[in-house]
């Protein structure tokens, strides 16, 4: 299976990476190639077969609902890229 | 000092016979002399270390002592750790101080343990080879030629170089006991959700696990007392009663079942690390085990299937990277989704973004259940694999990587063969089963050669019994690069 460039422009803006042409070009190359490994796959029988998501049967835990947070709003706008007055800042949405 | 165990110098730091300070200096000066040539640490600090080295001479006084106090610990770059640059190789992450300590930290912190530095690693642990840190390559110490494996690589190299007493790794596909088995040291990957993932930047959640790495199984326990634990902020970490890991260190082996699967042994594997693998067969059969050939047929399926799942949780994951609240931003953009893809561009690397891309594309519309539900149906097939081969066994072992320690560069333009390279690591994360490789002889170019061990789910005491009859049988352990 490969992949074409079409498949990898639509790719990079689904996973928002700005790419250029010359990138995606290798890209395409290389992801061609991962995809031949991986359609080993597509052999095996797995009718009935249920997927595993996760190694442990696991159930989501219940906890009471209590504060076990304290604010900390100072301490992690530190090293955010922009901020003012508390507030992140990022390029206009709304005009 | 430097070669001493972890017991034994606990033994001596309760003894007063050394400080801790005087460890930590000693350890300082070693990454001083040895890390410019070895690139195996990412950031120091040693103020930092140095305050907790006093703090931790100053409970040898109080009597509040654990196994670790004292002992100076390398945490590999993935742990946040409150106060340190914590950058997971990456440039997305390379001014990112951590506001948090993860699990692994506090529980190191609270044993009064010596934070000592932050160690290289593949970028968001996505590579076998250590050359795709933000931070450039690690050297293997054996060779400074050649890599040292990954993704855990500078931690691996850290303690093969005896720049730290013991250090952390983490292991997704491979990546604590690849490394380990190509720097001739110890790593254990217990079953998923012993330890918890908490602080641990995500790559691929449902097969992430946090180990130790160490000169010796003996030492591995000590540290995996102190990491192991149930925590209620990781939704995976598992209710357990808290066990001692080193309870069964000195049991004999006598009537040990160890399995081998054929396809261990087959096509692929290089002929001196055969040889070493046999010769510790040989050893463990005169120290009374008895071996069975088993069988693991999907073992090659485990590689596209990993490579399914693993880039489509990390996808996922590092859809968080957006230059918005910590982190990377790229210096000009125009309107938001234009920062976004800008900052991501720039932020993460080659193999980082190939892998992103692979998971977004096997998540999208139109290919889910041709990719991700299939490759989730095999992974089942491949964890009955072992369930199957543990009826038969109470271990299972086989070489831990195909050959050893590779030049630096050799695999670097082709994705695929770095890939291939995990054969016999990835179906254990897969499958959720404890995983270790221990050093066990030397390749025809000299480089160290690994042993795995799998264990049955929760049999981590009886892996590092076997692990530390070997090692007292044998000296491979106890042998380290001239620097």
């Amino acid at each position: 299976m490969s992949l074409n460039i079409a498949d990898v422009e639509k790719v990079a803006r689904l996973a928002r990476l700005a790419m250029s042409p010359q990138e995606m070009q290798t890209a395409q190359a290389q992801l061609s190639n991962i995809f031949v490994l991986i359609a080993e796959m597509q052999a095996v029988d797995t009718r009935g077969i249920t997927p595993m998501s996760h190694s442990q049967e696991l159930y989501q835990r219940l906890r009471e609902d209590i504060v076990t947070e304290s604010n900390q709003r100072e301490a992690f706008q530190a090293i955010a890229p922009q901020v003012e007055n508390g507030l992140y800042l990022v390029p206009q949405v709304i005009e | 000092m430097i070669d001493s165990s972890i017991s034994q110098l606990g033994a001596d730091l309760r003894a007063k016979k050394i400080s801790s300070v005087e460890l930590t200096q000693c350890y300082l000066d070693r990454i001083a002399k040895f890390n410019p040539a070895l690139n195996a640490f990412i950031s120091l600090n040693p103020e930092i270390s140095l305050e907790q080295a006093r703090a931790a001479d100053a409970r040898f006084a109080t009597g509040k002592i654990d196994a670790l106090t004292g002992i100076p610990i390398a945490q590999k770059d993935i742990f946040c750790a409150k106060g340190w640059l914590t950058t997971c190789g990456s440039k997305m992450l390379h001014n990112f101080v951590s506001p948090y300590d993860a699990h692994v930290i506090s529980q190191f912190n609270n044993a009064g343990a010596v934070n000592l530095g932050k160690t290289n690693m593949d970028e968001f642990a996505m590579g076998s080879s250590n050359e795709t840190s933000y931070f450039g390559a690690v050297k293997n110490p054996w060779d400074i030629s050649r890599v040292p494996g990954g993704s855990s690589g500078g931690t691996a190299a850290a303690v093969a170089a005896r720049l730290c007493a013991a250090a952390t790794g983490t292991d997704t596909g491979g990546s604590i006991r690849q490394p380990a088995a190509l720097c001739g040291i110890s790593g254990l990957k217990p079953t998923y959700g012993v330890v918890s993932r908490y602080g641990m930047i995500a790559f691929a959640s449902s097969l992430d696990q946090a180990g130790p790495m160490a000169r010796s199984a003996e030492d591995l326990a000590l540290l995996l007392n102190t990491m192991a634990g149930f925590d209620e902020r990781d939704s995976t970490s598992l209710q357990r009663e808290k066990e001692d890991y080193a309870r069964d260190l000195v049991k004999p082996l006598a009537g040990l079942r160890i399995g081998l699967p054929k396809e261990f042994f087959a096509e692929g594997l290089s002929n001196d690390v055969a040889q070493a693998v046999e010769s510790s067969l040989a050893e463990y059969k005169k120290l009374g085990a008895t071996i069975v050939e088993i069988s693991l047929p999907n073992t090659k399926l485990s590689i596209p299937v990993y490579y399914v799942l693993a880039p489509a949780e990390a996808s996922s994951n590092l859809s968080r990277f957006d230059g918005v609240r910590y982190g990377y931003r790229a210096p000009e953009y125009g309107d938001l989704a234009n920062m976004y893809e800008k900052s991501r561009a720039q932020g993460f690397g080659p193999e980082v973004k190939r892998r992103i891309m692979i998971g977004t594309y096997v998540l999208s519309h139109g290919y889910y259940d041709a990719y991700y539900l299939q490759a989730q149906k095999i992974r089942r097939l491949i964890a009955q694999d072992f369930v199957d081969a543990f009826k038969q066994c109470d271990l299972i072992m086989g070489p831990t990587s195909p050959s050893t320690a590779f030049k630096l560069g050799e695999k670097g333009d082709d994705p695929v063969q770095m890939y291939l390279s995990d054969i016999y690591t990835i179906a254990v994360n897969l499958a959720g089963l404890p995983g270790m490789s221990i050093p066990c002889g030397f390749g025809s170019n000299k480089m160290p050669v690994g042993l795995q061990i799998i264990g049955n789910y929760f049999d981590e005491a009886r892996m590092l019994n076997v692990a530390h009859q070997f090692q007292l049988a044998t000296d491979w352990h106890t042998l380290y690069p001239k620097l």
